[in-house]
C-alpha cells in the first residue's frame, strides 16, 4: 500500500501543483515530465530499428 | 452527342479530371512507401490521426450524453478521461511528429504547403484543446476561463470570443473548431500522398522521382 501510494504521489492531481522556477520561466513538474518523456520517446523514435517486413525488397 | 471528358466546361467533369490527375487512386492509397519510410520517427503521423479518430469517437459519446452523465456515472468518468488523454496523445504525437519533420526539413520538393497545413493544424488544435477545458462545467474550467478572458480582453479578442460565455465555447468546441481541424488534416493528408513523404537530406531524390515533385 505503501508502494502504491509513493507511485502514485507523483501524478495525484487532487492538490496543490509543483512548480519549477528557473528565472522568468515557471513550468509544472507534470508539464516538465510530460515533455521529458516526449523527448525521451523522440530519442528513441530516432535509434531504435525498425522491424522488417515479409515482403519488403 | 456529349463532348468528351476531358474537354467538358462542366465543373464537375473538371473537379473529376484535376482530382485524377493529381491524386491518382495508387498515389491516394499506395500499396508500398520507399524503403527510408521504415523508421519508427515516420510512425508519428499516423499515430496522430489514430489519437484524433479517438478524440472524435469519444467526444461525440460525451455530446449525446451530456454533462450529468459524464460526471456522475462510472461510465461516463471512463468516457471522459478517454477523450482527455486522446487529446494528450494526440498532442504529444502531433509535437514529436512536427520535431521529426522540422529537423528533416520537410518543406523541402515544394511540400511548403503541406508544411503550412501542418503548422495550421497545430494552431487550431491548441484552440480546440483550449475551449474543450472551458466547456468541462467544473469548477476547473471557470478557473482557465477567468483566467483567460484578462488575457484575451487585453488583445481585443473578448469582444467577439467569450471565453465565459459556456454556450459559444461549447459550439466553438463541438462544432466549429474539429471541423476546421478536420479540413485541415485532410489537406494535409492529401498533400503528403500528392508530393510522397519527404526523403532523408542525405538521400534527396528529387532529381530521381519528378513525378512527386512536378505536380
Amino acid at each position: 500500500m505503501t508502494v502504491l501510494a509513493a507511485l502514485a504521489a507523483p501524478v495525484n492531481l487532487n492538490h496543490t501543483g509543483h512548480y519549477v522556477h528557473w528565472g522568468v520561466v515557471q513550468i509544472s513538474v507534470a508539464n516538465l515530465v510530460v515533455i521529458a518523456v516526449m523527448v525521451v520517446v523522440f530519442v528513441l523514435a530516432l535509434l531504435l530499428p525498425f522491424p522488417k517486413g515479409r515482403d519488403k525488397q | 452527342m456529349t463532348a468528351p471528358a476531358t474537354t467538358s466546361r462542366n465543373w464537375t467533369v473538371r473537379l473529376r479530371n484535376r482530382a485524377v490527375r493529381d491524386l491518382p487512386p495508387e498515389q491516394l492509397m499506395p500499396g508500398e512507401q520507399p524503403v527510408y519510410v521504415a523508421s519508427w520517427i515516420y510512425v508519428f503521423g499516423v499515430l496522430t490521426l489514430s489519437a484524433f479518430v479517438v478524440v472524435l469517437v469519444s467526444g461525440g459519446w460525451l455530446a449525446v450524453e451530456g454533462p450529468q452523465w459524464w460526471h456522475t456515472s462510472s461510465t461516463g468518468h471512463f468516457v471522459n478521461s478517454l477523450h482527455l488523454w486522446s487529446v494528450e496523445l494526440f498532442m504529444a504525437f502531433m509535437v514529436i511528429h512536427l520535431w521529426g519533420k522540422f529537423f528533416m526539413a520537410a518543406w523541402r520538393g515544394k511540400r511548403a504547403l503541406t508544411w503550412i497545413t501542418g503548422a495550421l493544424c497545430f494552431v487550431g488544435s491548441i484552440g480546440t484543446a483550449f475551449t474543450g477545458y472551458l466547456i468541462q462545467s467544473n469548477f476547473d474550467s471557470q478557473w482557465i476561463s477567468t483566467q483567460a478572458k484578462d488575457g484575451l480582453n487585453a488583445a481585443g479578442i473578448g469582444a467577439f470570443f467569450n471565453v465565459t460565455n459556456f454556450g459559444q465555447m461549447l459550439m466553438w468546441h463541438i462544432c466549429l473548431l474539429p471541423l476546421v481541424v478536420g479540413i485541415i488534416i485532410t489537406v494535409h493528408i492529401l498533400q503528403v500522398r500528392r508530393k510522397g513523404v519527404v526523403p532523408p537530406m542525405e538521400l534527396d531524390l528529387r532529381d530521381e522521382i519528378p513525378e512527386q515533385v512536378q505536380r
